[in-house]
């Protein structure tokens, strides 16, 4: 049963995986590509993490799993803030 | 079926691998080259979580991923933008090329070779045999702090002599202009959250996956990263510490080396009751010199007022820092 | 640390199905990072790794049952951050 709760999450989470990276590719401007790529990509992390968390046994990694959860999501948008502000600086804001 | 699914992912991480490896090598852009270096070695990264080897996981991403990529990204950082592109003749691409496809058959061949043929007792099991008297339950440590700590003292040294080298040649480059306060913001947590993973990873060393080279490394990036998000403060070490920083790392090394020589007639022969406590002591004076080590070669060369300590010196230190309107 | 897959055959074979999948999406992503015309869009594929490399990492500790692959993708997100930050602080000094 947990089993099977978790192999959802994590299927799920794929889901939002392929559409970030189908976005990434098909999206036709730097600024909108990462918003795929931040945004999807870690509501993606965030459900394979949960499955993750339901079938890991210890306490102790489930709770780095959250910490690892919290901080990929705040680099993803720091980093996705500082590529798209080095585009702008750069003046590359074009395909 | 378990072995098919296993055998795809191997395969297709491989050939990812190739493929990034590939265009690193042959692209023209300079640029291009770095952030495929990094991207590549992020997987790499996973490629020896999927060896079973964390270990070796944790020093690629920290080392290969995070310092490699920042070391070259300063190495190419004073190129004017005309000449990133590299111009090469058809013929030294060809050259390069085909020499490289060479090289990559005869080690694809010889792994397979070593791999398929070897006998003789692995050397896991002797490891794991000799583990109690090692001081420390993480097989990886105990070789490379016990068994061969020899080994370990001199890559140490080697690390040494290349900072020496770049402190020798240059001096520290000039500053860049502010950076964001959002990244700024972001720096104020995440280099304490860094050094205390540095520091994590350095005792976890003992009995898990960890140790003095991945924790040096993860506190040099953490020295990068405050470089890079304040670039114009005041420096936060002066030279005399760290000089000493510096080479505190192999000089405990030698220390406990002697010590030991002179109780246990063998240089760096532990005695097997304090080995777990000398470990702990030589890993955290490495990660020390490691990330002073790291962070120096980053910045690219001498700070301000390395060279002496005589009064033309303070009286040029100071003379720039009035020049410059103050120490921020 | 480290002994046999995880407890059922069918969610091994679940967990390994997720982790090509996840493989195959961060290998559609990285066409980005081969094609894009801008610099920028090559950074994406650090930022693409960082996020694909932890979920993936996650999937292999329970798959490997080796709970110091937690640690790694926690090393990961935060060296891929460090990473962006040098790649977009490095450039913005050539004049």
């Amino acid at each position: 049963m947990t089993d099977t709760l978790a192999m959802l999450a994590i299927f799920s989470g794929l889901f939002f995986f392929f559409s970030g990276s189908i976005g990434l590719l098909r999206l036709p401007d730097l600024f909108s590509r990462l918003h795929a790529l931040a945004k999807a990509d870690n509501v993606g992390l965030a459900l394979i993490a949960l499955g993750v968390i339901i079938l890991e046994p210890a306490l102790i990694n489930d709770i780095k799993i959250v910490i690892i959860w919290l901080l990929v999501m705040a680099a993803s948008a720091i980093s996705s803030h500082l590529v798209a502000r080095h585009a702008l600086r750069e003046n590359r804001n074009d395909d | 079926m378990i072995e098919l699914l296993w055998s795809i992912f191997d395969i297709t991480l491989v050939l990812i691998l190739l493929a990034l490896a590939w265009t690193t090598c042959s692209t023209q852009d300079v640029m291009r080259a770095v952030t495929l270096f990094i991207a590549m070695g992020l997987l790499l990264a996973i490629v020896w979580a999927r060896l079973k080897a964390p270990d070796l996981a944790l020093a690629e991403a920290v080392i290969g991923a995070g310092i490699s990529g920042a070391l070259l990204l300063s190495a190419i950082r004073d190129y004017p933008s005309t000449s990133m592109v590299t111009h090469r003749s058809r013929l030294t691409e060809g050259i390069i090329n085909s020499l490289t496809l060479a090289l990559m058959i005869l080690m694809s061949w010889a792994a397979w070779h070593g791999l398929n043929m070897s006998d003789g007792v692995r050397l896991s099991e002797q490891v794991n045999s000799q583990l109690p008297v090692s001081g420390v339950s993480n097989p990886v440590t105990a070789v490379l702090l016990n068994f061969r700590a020899y080994d370990t003292l001199l890559e140490l040294a080697v690390v040494l002599t290349a900072v020496l080298t770049v402190l020798t040649l240059n001096e520290k480059r000039a500053d860049h202009e502010a950076s964001s306060p959002l990244l700024q913001g972001m720096t104020r947590w995440l280099v304490p959250l860094l050094v205390v993973t540095s520091g994590y990873l350095l005792w976890v060393g003992a009995h898990a996956p960890g140790g003095a080279f991945q924790a040096g490394a993860m506190l040099a990036a953490a020295m990068i990263l405050l470089q890079l998000a304040y670039p114009s403060r005041r420096q936060a070490f002066n030279n005399h510490l760290l000089k000493i920083l510096l080479v505190i790392g192999i000089l405990t090394f030698m220390l406990v080396g002697l010590w030991m020589m002179s109780l246990n007639d063998d240089f760096l022969a532990f005695t097997p009751a304090w080995a777990g406590t000398l470990i702990l002591i030589i890993e955290a004076a490495a990660t020390v010199s490691i990330a002073t080590a790291l962070t120096l070669a980053y910045i690219g060369g001498r700070p301000i007022g390395w060279e002496g300590v005589g009064r033309e010196d303070t009286h040029r230190t100071n003379r720039s820092i009035i020049e410059n309107g103050g120490a921020e | 640390m480290m002994s046999g897959g995880a407890s059922t055959s069918i969610l091994t074979i679940a967990l390994l199905i997720a982790l090509n999948l996840l493989l195959l999406s961060l290998l559609i992503g990285l066409f980005r990072a081969w094609l894009g015309p801008s610099v920028e869009d090559r950074f994406t594929a650090v930022l693409l790794i960082g996020t694909g490399g932890v979920a993936m990492l996650l999937i292999l500790s329970i798959l490997l049952q080796i709970t110091a692959l937690y640690d790694v993708a926690l090393v990961l997100a935060l060296l891929a951050v460090v990473g962006t930050v040098a790649l977009t602080q490095s450039e913005s000094n050539h004049d």
